[in-house]
């Protein structure tokens, strides 16, 4: 086929069959130069900055919320136009709302009604009873139909938390529609496409597999025809393929409106989308049509859109993920396939938006880093890390050879291919709980209540290792079934109830599934196995005989020092913990996978783990994602990420997040010098094969400053990354605050 | 094989000479600076005794972070003291391309024998000497140090004369050593070398005080408070930095 909105474009194959790798892989243009073409912020962008500015002090003034909805349930139409301000619909290179005012939260039900409602009334709006009515007696949701079916065994591992942070009372997430398809298909190839599928699902023998699927086609296409109703109401006509940069910028916004008007997921991430869309503006640009400024100003306002995201939430979702996170996760740079960099002017252009309108933790914005991407690019990405604290960095090197050169990042830190597959997002199991139920018989040391099936207690005075271990190995085979299943079941009535139509409207049809599992406690559990091992480790027991307290008795090799003796037991962890997952039959036949990566619940984990063998207090927060545990640290930086670097990436294909805190005169005496060290850390860390880094860059007496003096002008925008996203300071509460200032380690003295 | 006394590893130094650079503390020292942020590496007994080749062995496993500036240094305490492993580490990390650093007060130095030899045969494996003046006037010297600066002034010279790189490290402690006076006349020493490739002021800080309560020392600077950005800048004009 070839379409007059086409010319100038090469390559055949993304011609006849969707695919936009092959566009971009054929169109776009490679950047060597520095960051000297950046322009400013127009007029326009600092008038709409500033308004948005004054939106969330307002916002935050008023408790963290702005507005709400309480009567319309939303949908992809379930709003007219409308614009940031009343006045700014003309200088709004990018339109669209989430609800009828900005900022305001909408009202989705879909995922749970309570959830819906608590989330109003914690706020202090009340919701429409009629909405109730609606969502109790004439339509179930996703929460009622999960814990309608629990079993009692998952009701009891959810409320003594082993298995914690699970998407059963919010929306799952995770998946990111290709919404690039819109700006260079239309919606009306797209709707074709997925009536072929349609014709093409099953033989015409109706098994459930086969009706379910012919189903959800058909809500895709609904949702198809949706979209072009809400661009519609903008006045654009979205049926047909952009024809350039201000109409793909905007068709592919349109995309992930649909997607945020719709679910409520935990993350909802925009993809890779800055080289796909550079191909626009660069062709506009040689034409003469839209100059640079104006390319700087288009992403800025979609960067602005971006960074507008709201959700409803309820207080508990906002213990596990605080700083009001909406995971827009947004790619740079990478390389391809065929050895050539991927970055473009369009990457530097979606960084400099830290620039233009100052730090923001949304979109999250990820370099997929190679040590081989430009120099240039390099430096420029690790200036903005000095100067905002705002990005993080993940392996193109590792992540490529496994999803390709056109995955996007989905949440955090999990790799997707975009367009291709979907997640079971899983929250995580509490290894460090799972330990401690094979040492007490399967007994949780808070509760007291038997969770697990009960084994024997560990008798004595001490630990010893091949005792507690085959415990562990079958503790830990247990704890693997019982999630496995009840995330089956999780994702199960996500999919009857909560169907992403919108996203999984612009993912192919063969769709592959992951099903993302997770370790929290896993620095505890290394480094109490190692204090198990290397050293005497004496039991103090209660009056009941049961097992309260640990004493390591001498040292013992402590994860983070890049030493093998602690570091063998951490990819042992891993390696069994995926091994036992994968015996089990997942929901759709999905590909399990797992992470170590904790977000900021390290402290709601932490508080429902009790002392654990490695020292570690009851109550106090887990170390984050990957990371080592506070204090294990004894060599420096380079050997906490070199032990890191050893957890293999094939094992964890849903992430090893690692979150690092440096102190600008640690990196050195001057920016360039800065500039230069972080550039020197992330080849090295990233050589070695490891998947993430946060970086930020900021010493203990800003942190400290910031938690006591909110107010000042300086602090309101102050973002800082935190495990696999970024949030601003003074959103976190004072006890996230304290823990981020405990972890502030690598304050070097020179 | 030569073992040394190692007070601690710092796997990311991004200050002690060019580039990252994997930094091993050495103990021992003689020279009892009154600002010294690290008392604890004075004596030179150390539980933590390893052979070249053991820390070798560790830090090439940073080689990745190192680019191609970077490399290792060794610090102290006093690393000369312990010379002759000095010279072997040095050795063994010149015959695998590793840049070598030696961060020293240069207290130890003499033109006797036998040091003098062994200093040159170091030399010949040193890439770069990070080196220390306390204070340009050798009876302030005496007293913020306890020992005079002329070994340590000959040894800047004979750096000079055979062309060694050098940076010269000036801890900046108001009242003791920020005199202009004492800083012209350090400006002009330092303009009678050849060899320095960077002159560097360090901010005196407070952060080692804690080390020498620990150790039950008395502290006897604890009036004087970390130079402020305005006494920073002007002892850089001086030294024309």
């Amino acid at each position: 086929m070839n379409r007059q909105e086409w010319q100038g474009f090469k390559g055949t194959l993304w011609k006849d069959e969707i695919n936009v790798r092959d566009f971009i892989q054929n169109n776009y243009t490679f950047f060597n130069g520095n960051e000297d073409f950046l322009e400013a912020p127009t007029a326009a962008t600092e008038k709409l900055w500033n308004m948005l500015q004054k939106l969330q002090k307002e916002e935050r003034t008023k408790g963290g919320v702005l507005d709400m909805e309480t009567k319309i349930v939303s949908s992809l139409t379930s709003y007219g136009e409308a614009y940031i301000g009343e006045d700014t619909k003309e200088i709004e290179q990018v339109v669209g709302l989430q609800t009828d005012k900005p900022l305001k939260r909408a009202f989705m039900p879909y995922g749970g009604i309570k959830m819906a409602e608590q989330a109003c009334t914690t706020y202090g709006y009340t919701p429409d009873p009629e909405l109730h009515k609606i969502f109790t007696e004439y339509h179930k949701t996703h929460n009622d139909g999960v814990f309608e079916t629990y079993t009692d065994e998952m009701k009891d591992v959810r409320h003594n938390h082993i298995l914690t942070g699970l998407p059963d009372t919010y929306g799952r997430g995770r998946i990111i529609g290709d919404y690039r398809r819109i700006a260079l298909y239309g919606i009306d190839f797209l709707i074709e496409k997925k009536k072929e599928d349609l014709s093409n699902a099953g033989s015409g023998t109706m098994t459930d597999d086969v009706i379910r699927l012919r189903e959800e086609i058909t809500m895709q296409i609904k949702a198809l025809k949706e979209m072009k109703k809400m661009a519609a109401s903008y006045g654009f006509d979205i049926s047909v393929p952009a024809t350039n940069a201000k109409e793909a910028v905007q068709w592919l916004y349109f995309g992930y409106l649909a997607a945020i008007k719709t679910q409520n997921g935990a993350a909802m991430s925009v993809g890779r989308v800055s080289t796909f869309l550079d191909i626009y503006i660069q062709k506009d640009i040689e034409n003469g049509t839209l100059t640079e400024a104006q390319a700087q100003e288009l992403i800025d306002h979609l960067v602005m859109k971006f960074r507008m995201v709201k959700f409803a939430r309820i207080p508990s979702y906002n213990e596990l993920f605080s700083g009001d996170p909406v995971w827009a996760t947004l790619e740079v740079a990478g390389m391809g396939q065929d050895g050539r960099s991927m970055v473009t002017k369009n990457d530097y252009r979606f960084l400099h938006t830290l620039e233009n309108m100052g730090p923001s933790p949304e979109p999250n914005l990820t370099v997929l880093y190679s040590s081989r991407l430009p120099e240039s690019f390099k430096k420029y990405a690790a200036k903005i890390s000095v100067v905002t604290s705002s990005i993080q960095y993940e392996n193109d090197d590792v992540m490529r050879p496994v999803w390709g050169d056109d995955y996007s990042i989905c949440c955090c830190v999990s790799a997707t291919q975009t367009g291709k597959e979907m997640q079971f997002f899983g929250a995580r199991a509490n290894l460090a709980k799972c330990l401690l139920y094979a040492i007490n018989g399967g007994v949780d040391a808070k509760t007291r209540e038997q969770c697990a099936p009960g084994f024997r207690p560990i008798t004595g005075d001490v630990l010893n290792y091949d005792d507690v271990m085959p415990r562990f190995d079958q503790m830990m085979d247990w704890l693997a079934g019982i999630y496995v299943n009840t995330l089956n079941l999780i994702h199960y009535m996500h999919d009857k109830y909560f169907y992403e139509a919108a996203e999984m409207a612009l993912i192919d049809t063969d769709v592959r599934r992951t099903f993302a599992t997770g370790i929290a406690g896993f620095s505890h559990v290394v480094d109490s196995l190692s204090a198990i091992k290397y050293t005497q480790v004496k039991l103090i027991r209660d009056e009941t005989g049961f097992i309260v307290d640990y004493k390591p008795e001498g040292e013992f090799p402590r994860y983070g020092n890049d030493d093998d003796r602690a570091d063998d037991i951490a990819v042992w962890l891993l390696k069994t913990f995926l091994t036992k997952i994968k015996k089990f039959k997942t929901y759709r036949d999905a590909e399990p996978t797992t992470s170590i990566l904790t977000i900021t619940s390290n402290l709601v984990y932490g508080k429902y783990t009790p002392n654990l063998p490695d020292g570690r207090r009851g109550g106090t927060p887990l170390s984050p994602g990957a990371n080592p545990a506070y204090g294990a640290e004894k060599n420096g930086l380079l050997a906490s990420l070199n032990s890191v670097a050893k957890l293999p990436y094939e094992y964890a294909l849903d992430g090893i997040s690692n979150t690092q805190t440096i102190s600008p005169s640690a990196l050195g005496h001057t920016e360039q010098e800065q500039i230069d060290t972080l550039t020197g850390i992330l080849d090295g860390y990233f050589d070695r094969g490891a998947h993430h880094l946060n970086v930020n860059v900021f010493g203990i007496d800003k942190l400290i400053d910031a938690m006591n003096h909110p107010e000042k002008e300086e602090y309101a925008n102050f973002t800082i990354r935190v495990s696999g996203y970024a949030v601003k300071f003074i959103d976190l509460t004072k006890e996230q605050q304290m823990d981020v200032i405990s972890r502030q380690a690598h304050e070097k003295l020179a | 094989m030569n073992k040394a006394a190692v007070h601690s590893i710092e796997s990311f130094g991004s200050v002690d000479g060019p580039g990252i650079r994997f930094v091993i503390f050495l103990k021992g020292c003689a020279m009892r600076c009154r600002y010294c942020h690290n008392p604890d590496t004075w004596n030179g007994q150390s539980d933590d005794m390893r052979t070249a080749d053991e820390l070798l062995a560790q830090a090439v496993r940073f080689r990745s972070y190192w680019g191609t500036k970077g490399g290792i240094t060794v610090s102290g305490g006093e690393a000369l003291l312990q010379i002759d492993f000095l010279t072997e580490l040095f050795r063994k990390a010149k015959e695998r391309g590793i840049n070598t650093a030696l961060d020293t007060s240069a207290q130890p130095f003499r033109r006797d024998e036998p040091f003098f030899s062994r200093f040159q045969g170091l030399m010949k494996y040193t890439d770069l000497v990070l080196l220390d003046i306390k204070q340009i006037d050798s009876e302030a010297h005496q007293r913020l140090t306890g020992w005079g600066n002329e070994n340590i002034l000959d040894c800047a010279g004979y750096l000079s004369d055979i062309q060694k790189p050098v940076w010269i490290r000036h801890v900046l402690v108001p009242t003791i050593t920020d005199d202009d006076k004492y800083l012209h006349q350090l400006h002009d020493f330092i303009a009678t070398l050849h060899n320095v490739e960077k002159v560097e002021v360090l901010p005196y800080h407070t952060l080692g005080v804690y080390k020498w309560q620990q150790l039950g020392i008395p502290y006897t600077l604890k009036d004087i408070q970390p130079p402020t950005a305005e006494q920073m800048k002007k002892a850089e004009d001086i030294l024309h930095l």
